[in-house]
């Protein structure tokens, strides 16, 4: 369970989250909705524990463990996930190599033992192969010349590797055509589990078409101005951000 | 044992007319000339210093103050001496050529000690070096007292050759000026592994000279790497001519040493030549390495790449300067060179000196040069996918340094780099 309660946060002192407070309990998938500037990426890096995101009071923790408290690798390791909204391109760093190192950290962490390049290889061309991704995928620099849809694609290969408890997409729908948003909502999907968590971070109702939301949340001025259940997406594609500002 | 070591040029000035009745070639009148006109020029210009253009951001005062002797001809076994790489190699130690450390048995072409082919050596030494312009290539050419000998008659395909030279451990700073002549006839091909390493706590000098003539269609793939201790001082220089159709792959991997210089003069001297200077220096707390190349494309539709990649931390200099003349004659010329610094200290310091001379017409040349750090965003993805910071860094270090690296094309060339890339950086975290 991911709970976050009374969080605030700034970047270069100018307060962006101003008491966040959202509990998204294991198993679910919640989505977080919002214009932009609403604070959507904050949060999402604020969890993820990126430099100049600066918290300033409330707290968060995953399964208990105190997230805020941890560098990002710790986190990782805890299990959050952040799918970027642009994934950094790494020139020079093999994508398999990259997969493996990160895979093992992660299994490290867990006290698992780690995989030889030989397992490696055999896990990610399965993987690969559910998400319809191409093997030289694996030999390419990271990100390195990827069209925006095989970066996304590549953030959910990342997560199915990496298998967290807590996933947190940022925008990952931005500049994806339908059929690679089909192809990054499979892949979400087909890690719901009961000890798996999700927290999508959209603009458009029209991913959550295919990731089916448990709940919804509005996220206005740095706060969650609204909660509902799936139809709450639906309300505000019709009548749009405004509505829910006037509401509240 | 006297007392009293002179330093400065003035100390190798004393030092050779000390040696010169003992030094080889003695009873050659050509080497005798030789060394007395080398002296003549070491003499008139002695230590460059930063007033000369060529030396604007290398301060050579710690080696001109510095009194060094002529190596002792140490019962020295070789200690330091790294592993084999191939099964041929030829070691010398303090300059000296060692037999009984080499293996060079079974060598189906001439490989020799300078010491010993001298005699036959009249056309072949001085050949391309020019004493009267760089005065560390007079300062050798004063005092050589060995080197390598390599001939690869034409059309042999070589195979690799490992040049191993370590300093020895000494009480006393000593000095050495091997000069190495390597010679590939037409169409023959040949991979030299250079490296040179010397103890921690010696204070020394390593000025080696390369000439090196690559006849028509003759390809060479020189990697070196400079570890050299880190009191020493090396004082590279390397002369290299490429007849037509022939390619010169150098890669410098500058990892040791107090203060380093690397200077590359390579000709493009016929049609269809190719050069690549490629190289690293990763540096650490107290060290400044130079890497200076003049490139000259006097022929036409030759090409030439070079990328050259400082990686420096704590308070470190890296100095890049790369001149490319492109003669008349030198249409179609290719040209392309690129040096970038990962600067992983506020302390560190670089300076890079990109010099286009161009005098044909129909040229593409491009050169570029960035400074910067570990890119934050780069270090954030890593880290949000679970690799801890130390490791995130040596990741993106060793992309840094890929580049350059992948244009190594000799597999035991590249893996040896590889290997001294990943050490240098475990030596670090360590």
């Amino acid at each position: 369970m991911l709970r976050i309660e009374g969080l605030t946060a700034e970047v270069e002192g100018k307060p962006i989250l101003k008491g966040i407070d959202l509990e998204v309990p294991t198993g679910e998938v919640h989505a977080i909705m919002g214009p932009n500037g609403s604070g959507k990426s904050t949060l999402s890096y604020v969890l993820a524990g990126r430099e100049g995101y600066e918290v300033t009071g409330g707290s968060a923790t995953l399964n208990g463990v105190d997230l805020l408290a941890l560098e990002p690798e710790e986190r990782a390791a805890a299990g959050v996930f952040l799918a970027f909204q642009y994934p950094v391109e790494l020139p020079g760093v093999g994508n398999a190599n990259f997969l493996r190192t990160a895979l093992n950290a992660i299994r490290r962490g867990k006290g698992e033992a780690e995989l030889d390049a030989m397992q490696f290889l055999k896990l990610a061309r399965a993987r690969l192969k559910e998400l319809q991704m191409s093997e030289d995928m694996l030999k390419r620099g990271v990100n390195v010349g990827f069209s925006g849809g095989e970066k996304k694609r590549n953030e959910v290969l990342q997560m199915a590797l990496l298998r967290p408890s807590l996933a947190i997409l940022d925008e990952t729908d931005s500049g994806l055509d339908i059929d690679a948003l089909k192809i990054v909502a499979d892949g979400v999907n087909a890690l719901r589990a009961p000890d798996f968590a999700a927290l999508v971070i959209t603009h458009y109702q029209r991913l959550l078409d295919y990731i089916v939301p448990d709940r919804v949340h509005v996220l206005m001025g740095g706060r969650i101005v609204q909660s509902g259940g799936p139809e709450l997406a639906k309300q505000l594609e019709a009548s749009g951000y405004a509505s829910v500002q006037a509401a509240a | 044992m006297t007392a009293a070591t002179h330093s400065g040029a003035e100390g190798f000035l004393h030092r050779f007319e000390g040696l010169r009745a003992r030094l080889p070639g003695q009873r050659l009148p050509w080497v005798q000339a030789l060394r007395a006109e080398a002296a003549e020029r070491f003499r008139a210009a002695g230590f460059p210093t930063r007033r000369v253009e060529a030396w604007k951001y290398t301060d050579l005062r710690p080696v001109s103050e510095a009194g060094f002797e002529e190596p002792l001809t140490a019962l020295d076994d070789g200690e330091g001496l790294p592993t084999a790489r191939c099964n041929r190699r030829a070691v010398f130690v303090d300059g000296r050529f060692r037999e009984d450390l080499s293996q060079l048995a079974s060598s189906p072409f001439a490989i020799a000690s300078l010491a010993d082919a001298l005699p036959q050596l009249e056309s072949r030494l001085g050949e391309l070096a020019r004493p009267a312009e760089e005065p560390l290539v007079a300062l050798n050419t004063m005092l050589f007292e060995d080197g390598l000998v390599v001939s690869v008659p034409a059309g042999i395909d070589g195979g690799v050759i490992e040049l191993s030279s370590i300093a020895s451990r000494s009480e006393r700073p000593s000095a050495f000026h091997p000069r190495h002549l390597i010679r590939l006839e037409a169409g023959a091909s040949l991979t030299i592994i250079e490296s040179a390493s010397g103890p921690a706590n010696t204070r020394y000098l390593h000025n080696p000279v390369f000439e090196i003539v690559l006849e028509r269609g003759a390809r060479l793939t020189h990697a070196r790497l400079q570890q050299e201790g880190g009191r020493g001082f090396q004082l590279g220089t390397i002369y290299a001519r490429i007849e037509a159709g022939g390619v010169y792959d150098n890669f410098t991997l500058n990892a040791g040493g107090k203060l380093v210089r690397n200077e590359i003069h390579a000709v493009l001297a016929g049609p269809h030549a190719a050069c690549h200077m490629n190289g690293a220096q990763l540096l650490r707390d107290g060290q400044h390495a130079d890497t200076t190349t003049v490139l000259d494309h006097a022929a036409p539709d030759c090409a030439s790449r070079q990328t050259y990649k400082t990686v420096l931390q704590g308070k470190s200099r890296g100095v890049f300067q790369g001149k490319i003349h492109v003669h008349q004659v030198a249409q179609r010329t290719d040209g392309y060179q690129m040096n970038q610094a990962l600067l992983l200290s506020p302390e560190a310091e670089i300076d890079s000196k990109p010099q286009l001379e161009i005098y044909a017409d129909d040229v593409k040349c491009s050169h570029g040069a960035t400074v910067g750090a570990l890119d934050a965003d780069q270090l954030f993805y890593l880290r949000a996918r679970g690799i801890p910071e130390a490791l995130a860094r040596a990741m993106l270090v060793e992309a840094f340094l890929a580049e350059a690296i992948e244009g190594v094309g000799d597999p035991t060339a590249r893996a040896a780099l590889e290997e001294a890339v990943t050490g240098w950086w475990q030596e670090k975290a360590a």
